[in-house]
């Protein structure tokens, strides 16, 4: 039980793990709640050139993240505005012309060794530059999402009530985007390319199925990517399971076992019952 | 009763991109007063509601809002299950006082509890909005309003699904509310419910008529409204049904 812990590799993919856990699990709240799980998982795939290219030249991964993320938004944004052209068809152009040329890229004579890594993350063998930026990562989403939080919340439940509110519905998207794309642009350092969506999106899907305020569903989303990402880990390390996908498999068990585990739930039963009646 | 227009619309032509949805739009709404946008479904009496929200803006004539703006619309379904309590919501109403970089505080919540006594939830503040009543949720908005000092609330089909009882109470509550001076714009397609407000603006993609209900309320008016001809029922005592009809 605790001899993974006396492994100095495995106390730096624990850290890393965690660090990303409770980013992922808070901000993938508002993720499912603005129901922008497509784009969370367009925008990871979409960053893959960019990654590749910064193995080829030997740079820090972030240095290629970051500008493919800017340009992977800006085309999006820029192709839902084509007359004709739906907000969704945008996305999946996008994204799939993005990540094709990251496989062209990878698939180069000049393409170092190991880029597998790059679509499956590194959770075992984090840098000092990973635990760092996973680091800041918690800081920047834990100021940001506690001082947006009231605006976050009264958007996402009625944008035309928001907006009489003197709210602006595009500042709560725009907010929460930038935020996705920072945590996507550190998180698939360690998670992978392919994998990186799923701390932001299982464990707040499966607090949703076990909460009914958004309070104790943030705790109980951080608190459900924080245990998934030790149970991967002890996974990969006993069973020798690739970390990264072992994170991801233990994500998409706690988010089944949420799911009959909602319907018990006190006043759950009630809901569609109730609405819509007066009594 | 102050004379002063809070909300005047004149010659007003709105659209969502495209041609525009309603046109010729003009009216005046004073503090007290409850008007009523009645017309058929895609009349475009959302269309005005959002135009005077400044989510749409006009395409001709003009639109002056001089008073703040509570929306008290239609809960979507899929937003029942949005995790917040009634109290909540309500507290969302403080936020058009506050800077981005400020969370609603105590004074705040109590606020949004005097608000849910005002509209007759005091006891239900700790339950989830999605499991109130349809009735429930339209009080719980309007406290969301109350909360952000909107002198003028806009309601969209505030009186749909609602049984006989709860439809009642809101009458009431809208009343009282109007009686201190808050103005109210109401959407609906029951005519009935239009009949009972001080005034009432007749549209189907362009403004038919507006006055008083009982001046206004012709059958030449309500068949232009709704586009269709009118039934009486016999033995209905005089009184007229609407068939609802799409003419493409």
């Amino acid at each position: 039980m605790f001899e993974p812990l006396q492994e100095p590799f495995m106390q730096r993919a624990i850290a890393e793990m965690t660090l990303l856990a409770i980013a992922g699990g808070a901000l993938g709240c508002w993720v499912v709640l603005y129901e922008v799980s497509y784009a969370a998982e367009s925008l990871a795939h979409s960053i893959f050139p960019g990654l590749v290219l910064a193995a080829i030249a030997g740079i820090p991964l972030l240095l290629g993240a970051t500008p493919a993320i800017v340009l992977a938004a800006l085309a999006i944004a820029l192709a839902a505005r084509l007359p004709g052209v739906s907000r969704d068809v945008g996305v999946a152009v996008v994204v799939t012309t993005m990540f094709g040329l990251g496989v062209l890229l990878a698939l180069s004579p000049q393409s170092p060794p190991g880029i597998e890594t790059l679509l499956f993350g590194d959770i075992l063998g984090p840098s000092d530059g990973d635990l760092i930026s996973a680091a800041a990562l918690v800081v920047l989403l834990g100021v940001a999402l506690f001082l947006l939080h009231g605006r976050l919340l009264a958007t996402g439940f009625d944008r035309g009530g928001a907006r009489a509110l003197g709210l602006s519905p595009a500042f709560a998207d725009a907010a929460l985007l930038i935020l996705l794309a920072a945590g996507i642009v550190v998180a698939v350092q360690g998670l992978g390319n392919l994998l990186v969506v799923a701390v932001f999106v299982g464990p707040a899907a499966a607090a949703r199925n076990l909460t009914d305020r958004i309070g104790p569903m943030i705790a109980v989303a951080v608190a459900i990517a924080v245990l998934s990402g030790l149970a991967g880990l002890y996974l990969s390390y006993y069973v020798g399971t690739a970390g990264g996908a072992s994170v991801a498999l233990a994500i998409v068990v706690a988010y089944l076992l949420s799911l009959p585990l909602g319907l018990i739930r006190p006043n759950r039963g009630r809901l569609n019952l109730a609405a819509g009646y007066d009594h | 009763m102050s004379s002063e227009a809070l909300i005047e619309a004149s010659g007003l032509a709105v659209s969502y991109g495209g041609p525009p949805a309603v046109t010729d739009v003009s009216f005046r709404l004073r503090a007290g007063e409850r008007l009523a946008l009645l017309g058929p479904n895609g009349g475009g009496k959302t269309t005005i509601l959002r135009a005077v929200l400044g989510e749409l803006r006009p395409l001709a004539g003009t639109l002056r809002v001089d008073a703040s703006c509570g929306s008290v619309p239609q809960t979507e379904r899929s937003r029942l299950d949005y995790p917040v309590s009634a109290l909540e919501v309500a507290t969302m109403g403080a936020l058009s006082r506050l800077p981005w970089w400020r969370r609603p505080g105590r004074d705040d919540r109590r606020r949004a509890r005097t608000a849910l006594g005002r509209v007759g939830l005091e006891d239900l503040a700790a339950e989830t909005f999605g499991e109130l009543s349809g009735g429930q949720r339209q009080r719980v908005l309007i406290a969301r309003a109350l909360v952000q000092d909107a002198r003028v609330l806009l309601m969209d089909e505030p009186f749909t699904g609602l049984d006989r009882p709860a439809a009642d109470r809101l009458e009431v509550l809208i009343a009282n509310l109007a009686a201190e001076g808050h103005a109210i714009v109401m959407a609906t397609h029951d005519l009935e419910q239009a009949q009972s407000w001080d005034s009432v603006l007749c549209v189907n993609r362009r403004q038919i008529a507006i006055g008083a209900p009982r001046q206004t309320l012709d059958r030449e008016v309500l068949e232009a409204t709704y586009g269709g001809a009118i039934v009486e029922i016999p033995g209905g005592g005089g009184r007229a049904i609407l068939p609802p009809q799409h003419q493409h």
